[in-house]
């Protein structure tokens, strides 16, 4: 009892001091803005935890904004008072806010840490440095995910989702055009590398949706990653599109009888930037080093099934942190996953994306 | 000297203990207190001038603002003054060098992208044809710019592009409000409307009026009996009541919305349940979720408490032997019901109608949920263009008219039922 007591006693100092030490020491706070749930746990895993044990001057604190990232960082921009250090948005909205003059230009063999063979940054990341302001962090797909249950045959194939004889049932997908449209397309016999061409044209766009149009009735439109998962457990829908991490969460993590279907795919990326104005910059970039070395992107797969965006990392990916399982066969990019793919089209959407939008959710409207 | 004299004061006028005349002395109290009243009031002024007024202001100016372009390509709307936009002809070569020199400029000042995704608004195609240009136009060191630039771009030889630009050089712009009911100007001045079946703007304001008055009927249906047995209930009961009423306020907005989800979906409790008593077969489970009768039901429950609480407090000051009176004066309990007690609470349910509409008008999240693709608002827009396509001219315009709508109800609620007659309590 009396030990007891004392190691109480002695506990409560301890932490009492430790808490004094860290509060004269965390002279600076880092605010890392981020998607919040798995993703943001994935990050404090693999890059907050570490560069904070070993900088214990640096104090990070998350912000979940990163879904209206683009639209805050103008706002803060023009009041002239940015309070984010680092935030973490999809490639699309790197390329647009580098635009729009509201991201740092990074370069990034200079910012950046080489590949353990010497390999400079540049390289390593390849031609996924898609804007001279973003520093890629993962590869994520778009893809489906169909209940094993409920189906009398396996899907194998995007177009069985406009299959509804085949495979009777509801589907989810998203309430945007991206992506729907190639993939009404390209089951309606274009040519993968005519897709955007296609696209380009207004026949093109009533063309996918008048695809888009046979399963119309049976759609559920999702507007947040998480619904899909949702709807597929309750057996609301019996196919539907969303990100690879949340379908490997439903599935490895909550054992929900789904599976994956990989066909076509969509690739897209997920990066840093650093706002125009963050008044940490010196520290950032130091943060950045460390966050985006090959170790620490393989590092982030043990959390979370997306794919390190650096070539050097690939060989490192190891097992689940929690349910050691092998990561590799559930990223994206896996050769077995990765036969047919697309790659999200920055340039065209970025054109596009406000026309074909309209026409799309005037079509909803229909 | 007597006191007479004091009081009056040397020049006879009446002076106060101090010998200032009463007239400044009694105008400086009532000052002091006018000064003190308005310090009083001068903290919830700023505030609401500050977090309201101005934001709202700003608003209106955003959607026709539109400085961006002179500001970016100074000396190409300077030259393209002189030229015909309906000539037919692409401008001239001094055009085009003032558009090399513009674009030089802006992509050092790394802005040629932020006036592309501007005309990109306007024009698809415009954002990569400025982002693309400005840095091929720092390698044109010398002429002739016409051809090099058109060799950069092919863009740059349709009339078309120029005619963007030059439509929208001023600086101000009807273009925002035009788009906002589905029309835009033709570079020739006339304005087209988008053919009926692709029009998004109009029919999602139409349908937003629509739902939002379902949603007050609902709510006005469902409350009314609600705040009439809260009211005439003992106070240890009526507590209670309010206190259930109050309840959903203190769950959190998204967690009322997503257990809709799970009562009303097809594999929901609620269609479990009417399928295990056999009411419906399996495969005619009912769609009530992700369409406009989910976000109806959703936003009804949610708004309830608007409806009651104007409701219950006045109901709470209806005399209750008004009832009693009328119908120990003869009247069946229905027409004295109808006839006194009704016309009493009409200025609460004015007062709730108003608050439930409003904020309905507003809503983006629910519907966005639960609303499907029959159950959107016109906020669910506003919402895509501020946070995701960043045309915040187009979501200020659609803001405005919005805001203009809810005034003419306001008139016309204010000229049927008037305004005074409006009761919170």
């Amino acid at each position: 009892m009396n030990s007891f007591k004392t190691a109480l006693i002695a506990a409560a100092v301890a932490s009492v001091a430790a808490g004094a030490v860290t509060s004269v020491q965390a002279e600076t706070e880092l605010v890392v803005v981020s998607w919040g749930g798995a993703y943001s746990a994935s990050q404090q895993g693999a890059y907050h935890d570490p560069y904070m044990a070993k900088n214990p001057g640096i104090k990070i604190i998350n912000d979940d904004s990163s879904n209206a990232a683009v639209a805050k960082l103008r706002a803060m921009n023009e009041a002239g008072n940015v309070t984010w250090d680092l935030v973490d948005v999809v490639a699309a909205d790197a390329i647009r806010l580098c635009d729009e003059g509201l991201a740092e230009v990074i370069d990034h063999d200079k910012v950046l840490a080489p590949a353990p063979d010497g390999t400079p940054a540049s390289e390593d990341f390849g031609n996924l440095l898609v804007s001279e302001c973003f520093i890629p962090q993962i590869v994520y797909s778009t893809t489906f995910g169909y209940r094993t249950d409920l189906l009398a045959s396996k899907p194998t194939s995007v177009c069985d989702v406009f299959d509804l004889a085949k495979f009777p049932g509801k589907r989810a997908l998203e309430k945007n055009p991206i992506n729907n449209m190639e993939w009404a397309l390209l089951c309606d016999g274009v040519a993968p590398d005519q897709v955007y061409e296609v696209l380009g044209t207004r026949e093109g766009v009533e063309k996918a949706l008048a695809k888009l149009g046979t399963i119309k009735d049976s759609v559920v439109w999702w507007s947040k990653g998480a619904q899909t998962p949702q709807l597929l457990a309750d057996g609301e829908v019996v196919m539907g599109s969303t990100y690879n991490g949340r379908l490997f969460a439903v599935i490895e993590e909550e054992k929900q009888p789904i599976a994956m279907l990989w066909d076509w795919q969509v690739f897209d990326l997920d990066g840093w930037i650093v706002p125009t104005g963050t008044k940490n910059k010196a520290a950032v970039m130091e943060y950045l080093r460390f966050a985006t070395d090959t170790q620490r992107l393989a590092d982030q797969a043990k959390f979370i099934s997306y794919g390190p965006a650096r070539k050097s990392s690939a060989p490192l990916v190891g097992k689940h942190a929690t349910l050691g399982i092998d990561m590799a066969p559930h990223m994206p990019t896996d050769p077995a996953n990765a036969k047919t793919t697309l790659l999200y089209n920055y340039e065209f959407w970025a054109d596009n994306r406000d026309d074909i939008d309209e026409r799309f959710q005037s079509w909803l409207l229909q | 000297m007597t006191a007479t004299d004091i009081q009056n004061g040397p020049t006879g006028a009446i002076v106060t203990a101090d010998g200032q005349p009463l007239k400044v002395s009694l105008a400086r109290a009532l000052r002091r207190q006018r000064l003190f009243a308005l310090a009083l009031v001068a903290p919830l002024f700023i505030f609401v001038t500050i977090s309201f007024i101005i934001p709202i202001a700003d608003m209106l100016f955003r959607s026709v603002e539109n400085s961006i372009v002179e500001e970016i390509l100074p000396e190409t709307v300077k030259a393209l003054e002189s030229w015909d936009e309906n000539s037919g002809e692409l401008p001239d070569e001094a055009v085009f060098a003032a558009m090399v020199a513009d674009l030089k400029v802006a992509k050092a000042n790394r802005t040629n992208s932020k006036v592309g995704q501007r005309l990109n608004y306007e024009r698809s195609g415009m954002s990569s044809l400025f982002r693309g240009s400005g840095r091929k136009a720092v390698r044109i060191k010398e002429g002739p710019y016409k051809e090099k630039l058109i060799k950069a771009d092919k863009d740059w030889g349709k009339v078309v592009t120029w005619q963007v630009i030059k439509q929208f050089s001023p600086n101000l712009t009807p273009g925002y409000y035009l788009a906002s009911v589905d029309a835009m100007q033709t570079p020739d001045g006339s304005i087209q409307f988008e053919d009926s079946e692709k029009a998004i703007h109009t029919k999602l304001f139409v349908r937003t009026m629509i739902m939002s008055v379902a949603i007050t009927i609902t709510t006005l249906l469902l409350g009314f009996p609600i705040a009439y047995l809260i009211a005439t209930q003992p106070a240890k009961i009526s507590n209670l009541l309010i206190i259930l009423v109050l309840l959903p306020f203190w769950t959190s907005l998204l967690v009322r919305t997503t257990s809709w989800i799970a009562l009303l979906q097809q594999k929901g409790v609620i269609n479990d349940f009417l399928v295990l008593v056999g009411l419906i077969s399996e495969d005619g489970r009912l769609a009530m979720i992700h369409n406009a009768t989910g976000a109806v039901i959703a936003m009804t429950h949610i708004l309830l408490p608007f409806m009651v609480l104007p409701l219950y407090s006045v109901m709470k000051t209806i005399p209750p032997t008004y009832m009693r009176a009328a119908t120990s004066l003869g009247a069946h309990p229905w027409p004295a019901f109808w006839k006194v007690y009704f016309p009493n609470t009409v200025p609460g349910i004015g007062a709730g109608a108003i608050l439930v509409f409003i904020l309905a008008i507003g809503y983006y999240i629910t519907p966005e949920l639960v609303g499907g693709t029959s159950g959107t608002f016109i906020s669910n827009r506003i919402a895509f263009h501020i946070l995701n396509s960043l045309n915040w001219g187009l979501a200020a315009a659609l803001g405005a008219v919005l805001l203009a709508i809810v005034m003419v109800f306001y008139l016309l609620y204010d000229r049927i039922v008037g305004i005074d007659n409006m009761k919170l309590g």
